[in-house]
């Protein structure tokens, strides 16, 4: 058998395998850094036109050339707002039926069955949600809703269907299994020792969840809430399909508005004029820097609890 | 001292388990909901023209969306070409060369950051650097946007498949004189095979149902494509300009599109569990 | 003979080996491999100190203490596995052949030929029985189809494991019992023809009917290779080692035949340990 020798071709592999890694890797930092700069760099005709007014400027105007980003930034506080009042709660409580209610014969399934829904693409939602959700709101709900409470501001308004309500609906039907899987994960790995001791003491099943599980979850649960804000903010499709589409300033839960990407989605091809444009893209940054931070938070969160954890185990 | 009686708390108790249990019941009606609306109205819309047809004309009837069909085949295959081999050495990086660096500790926290960036600034970003110095629209545009979408998702996969791997495997390969890169691809791959299967078909799941991404890339197109050199065709997009109209054909077609949509990245999503089960039995 | 005698509580003789009985070795048998002032870091953490050892040549070796005195990391510079965590680095000299192999321009696969490893843990690569040893074999050298064939079947004799595997050779590597992929990867290291083996602890996760195979198997492949044994169990290594290193806490307490370190040994402390008084 004769002995391959080893040459400086070995060496040569190893060290260019090494460095398309570690240049993939940087391609990251660079994407990042790159995505930064580009929107800053094709929104300065907007930057430098309004200034920080356009953070509260509610105008939207592109035939005399005036924008603001304020609907655009209060529809998507809004409607995420909407999606998470509904959904925090519906996780915790589906999660308290996975983890403790129910046998894991049901729990498996009807886990795995929560996790599709994250698994279906904004714009099947925005399908289901244009042509089936917003039909059923317009004839059912809102006439219904209008009748009890249709006197206050927050209800007033046409039963129109699509608006700022249907739209935070489907957003929360969207981040429900994300919070879901993080209020789960939690609640399990809360140490049984701890929850034997309240058992052991008489507690209820939801006794124990609420003043034993919850409380002991409760930075974890923080960190899943913001999970599913990070992923609302950043909703396109859907809830381009059933916003409206309004750059107005509106009260009622019923009218209809905009998020940033709502505004980018539709209006983008639209956009001749390079203000109107620079307009687009500095709504773009604007979502860029919020998305940022809140996606750091959640990783920062993410290390502490996973010391936090570790320490325990 | 009085003893408390147990009824309330008890009844409280009972009545959260039902509440629970409705909740739990609401979230899988949804997705029945859903699942059953989209294979009821695209199941209409499916024949064998709308298969192999090209689109017809607004308000027209008959038609197909084949060349979007072709499209969004051509197009995720690309992105992940490109997406994947990148995503794939990112992570090799993180979990093979970078360990206890700065740097890698960096890389994978922006791994996790750029996870969570929209899909929409993607496609902007893209629009920026492949669509504006051009001058048009392109299939290559949208296939780079897909495959950013990619990248984080197959590195974080990749990183975490890896370091699964034990490390008296990774000793015992470099202990026998086989260099590091090819323990890498040879072996340790080899380990992490099926982990690392499932993190690339849940990754093409995620991209097939895009379309903000597409909306400012590829656009589309009533042609079949031929290359990707401009707008191109796609399901995505064509529905949401479909959906936005006011013909019912094209409304129907919009439903067809949904249903295939739907079925590829459902199918992906099952396989990719399935084989994660199938790694862990 | 000691340098200094110490008590169990200051574990800190001034030189690590006796020197007089590193002599009485070279006397019998040649030296295989020579360790001199080897240091030993996790980082800022030091975790052993000035190592001089001489592992004679075609004979068993083991290396004995309790739990966290640095023999594994001992033998794991030998063929400097240690390379692979960043934070790990040894200074000092091993000389190898004539060669120091922690200098510079150390071919580091040939190295790693040279000196094969068995581990702990039974580590089959995710391949086929016959793929596992064949993968080394075309690594190292270039070799035809039949010249393949002929050294899988021989290192699986060597190995003691041909009978068991011959008609298995396409089934996967791990599909075999603990003991038998244990002697999977022994083959696997000795297809390459190495002249030295390092084993770490290698029965420790294996059943005790597969241990005594494991242990007639390493007798056996004394007569052709230099094995030094990294072992927590005492018995074994009296069983088998023709010599035996006494480590703690870093340190080399003790060097020498193993029927004499056995049952006469020279420091307080190798005799505390065998008799049970820790460890």
């Amino acid at each position: 058998m004769e002995r391959r020798p080893h040459t400086k071709v070995q060496a040569f592999a190893e060290s260019w395998f090494h460095g398309a890694a570690l240049a993939c890797a940087a391609l990251v930092l660079l994407v990042m850094l790159a995505i930064l700069a580009e929107l800053v760099h094709h929104s300065r005709l907007s930057l430098v036109k309004f200034g920080w007014k356009f953070l509260a400027s509610a105008a939207w105007n592109p035939v005399t050339g005036e924008f603001g980003a304020a609907s655009s930034i209060f529809g998507t506080v809004v409607s995420t707002l909407i999606a998470l009042v509904v959904a925090v709660p519906l996780a915790i409580v589906i999660a308290l039926f996975l983890v403790e209610v129910a046998h894991p014969r049901i729990s498996k399934p009807v886990g795995y069955a929560i996790e599709l829904l994250a698994a279906i693409p904004s714009i099947i939602y925005g399908m289901w949600g244009l042509f089936v959700l917003a039909p059923t709101m317009a004839v059912h709900v809102q006439p219904f809703v209008g009748k009890l409470v249709g006197k206050l501001p927050l209800f007033s308004g046409p039963p129109m269907g699509i608006g700022m309500l249907t739209a935070g609906i489907v957003l929360a039907l969207m981040v429900l299994p994300f919070i879901t899987a993080v209020v789960r994960d939690v609640f399990a790995l809360v140490p049984s020792v701890l929850k034997e001791a309240g058992y052991g003491m008489g507690a209820t099943t939801w006794e124990v969840t609420r003043k034993v599980t919850m409380r002991h979850g409760m930075r974890g649960m923080v960190g899943g809430v913001f999970l599913g804000l990070g992923r609302a903010i950043g909703e396109t499709m859907a809830v381009t399909f059933v916003i409206g589409n309004d750059h107005r300033l509106a009260a009622s839960l019923f009218a209809s508005g905009n998020t940033i990407s709502s505004t980018l989605a539709n209006e983008f091809t639209e956009a001749s004029e390079p203000v109107y444009l620079a307009a687009l893209v500095e709504l773009g940054l604007i979502l860029f820097v919020i998305t940022l931070v809140i996606q750091i938070l959640v990783q920062l969160w993410l290390k502490r609890l996973k010391l936090r954890l570790g320490a325990e185990q | 001292m009085r003893l408390r009686t147990a009824w309330p708390r008890k009844l409280t108790n009972t009545l959260m388990e039902v509440v629970s249990g409705v909740a739990a019941a609401v979230g899988l009606a949804a997705l029945a909901w859903i699942l059953v609306v989209v294979l009821r109205h695209g199941a209409a819309a499916l024949n064998w023209t709308f298969l192999t047809g090209l689109p017809s004309p607004p308000g027209g009837s008959g038609g197909g969306l084949a060349n979007a069909i072709v499209g969004t085949l051509m197009m995720t295959l690309v992105g992940c070409v490109i997406g994947v081999p990148v995503g794939m050495l990112a992570g090799v990086y993180l979990a093979e060369y970078g360990k206890g660096r700065p740097f890698a500790t960096a890389v994978r926290f922006l791994v996790n950051v750029m996870m969570g960036i929209p899909s929409i600034i993607i496609g902007l970003f893209v629009y920026t650097i492949l669509v504006l110095p051009i001058g048009h629209f392109s299939g290559w545009a949208g296939a780079v946007s897909l495959a950013l979408l990619v990248l984080p998702v197959v590195a974080r996969t990749t990183e975490d498949m890896l370091a699964l791997v034990p490390n008296p495997l990774r000793e015992s390969t470099l202990a026998l004189g086989v260099p590091h890169w090819r323990a890498t691809l040879q072996i340790t791959f080899r380990a992490a095979k099926t982990g690392l299967l499932t993190g690339v078909l849940l990754s093409v799941a995620r991209v097939s149902g895009e379309t903000a991404p597409l909306l400012f890339t590829a656009l589309n197109s009533p042609y079949m494509p031929h290359s990707l050199a401009g707008p191109t065709a796609n399901l995505t997009v064509t529905i949401f300009n479909y959906a936005m109209s006011p013909y019912a054909n094209w409304q129907e077609a919009a439903w067809g599109a949904s249903f295939l949509i739907t079925i590829g990245v459902l199918a992906l999503t099952v396989t990719s569990r399935a084989l994660i089960r199938e790694r862990v039995r | 003979m000691s340098a200094s005698p110490s008590d169990m509580s200051e574990a800190r003789p001034v030189t690590a080996v006796p020197i007089v009985a590193a002599k009485e070795v070279q006397a019998a048998t040649a030296t295989k491999i020579s360790a001199r002032g080897l240091n030993f870091f996790y980082g800022d953490h030091q975790a052993l100190f000035d190592n001089s050892l001489d592992i004679p040549a075609g004979r068993i070796t083991a290396i004995i203490g309790p739990s966290g005195c640095g023999k594994s990391t001992h033998i794991r510079v030998y063929n400097r596995i240690f390379q692979l965590y960043r934070d790990q680095r040894a200074t000092g000299e091993v000389w190898l052949d004539g060669q120091n192999l922690l200098g510079p321009g150390v071919d580091l696969i040939e190295l790693r030929r040279k000196v094969g490893m068995i581990f702990q843990k039974p580590t089959p690569f995710p391949l086929s029985v016959y793929e596992n040893l064949a993968y080394g074999l075309r690594l190292h050298y270039r070799v035809t189809r039949s010249e393949l064939d002929q050294r899988v079947e021989e290192a699986l004799r060597g190995a003691a494991l041909w009978d068991e595997v011959k008609d298995k050779l396409h089934r996967p590597g791990t599909a075999l019992s603990g003991g038998q992929q244990q002697r999977l990867c022994i083959a696997r290291a000795i297809a390459v023809e190495p002249e030295v083996l390092l084993m770490d602890e290698p029965t420790s996760a294996i059943d005790p009917v597969a241990t005594s195979h494991i242990e007639e198997l390493v007798l056996e492949l004394k007569k052709r290779y230099t094995i030094v044994i990294v072992t927590h169990n005492m018995q074994q290594a009296a069983r088998i080692s023709d010599y035996t290193a006494f480590f703690y806490k870093g340190y080399i307490i003790e060097f020498g035949p193993s029927t004499e370190l056995f049952t006469n040994p020279k420091q307080k402390q190798t005799e505390d340990y065998l008799t049970g008084r820790f460890g």
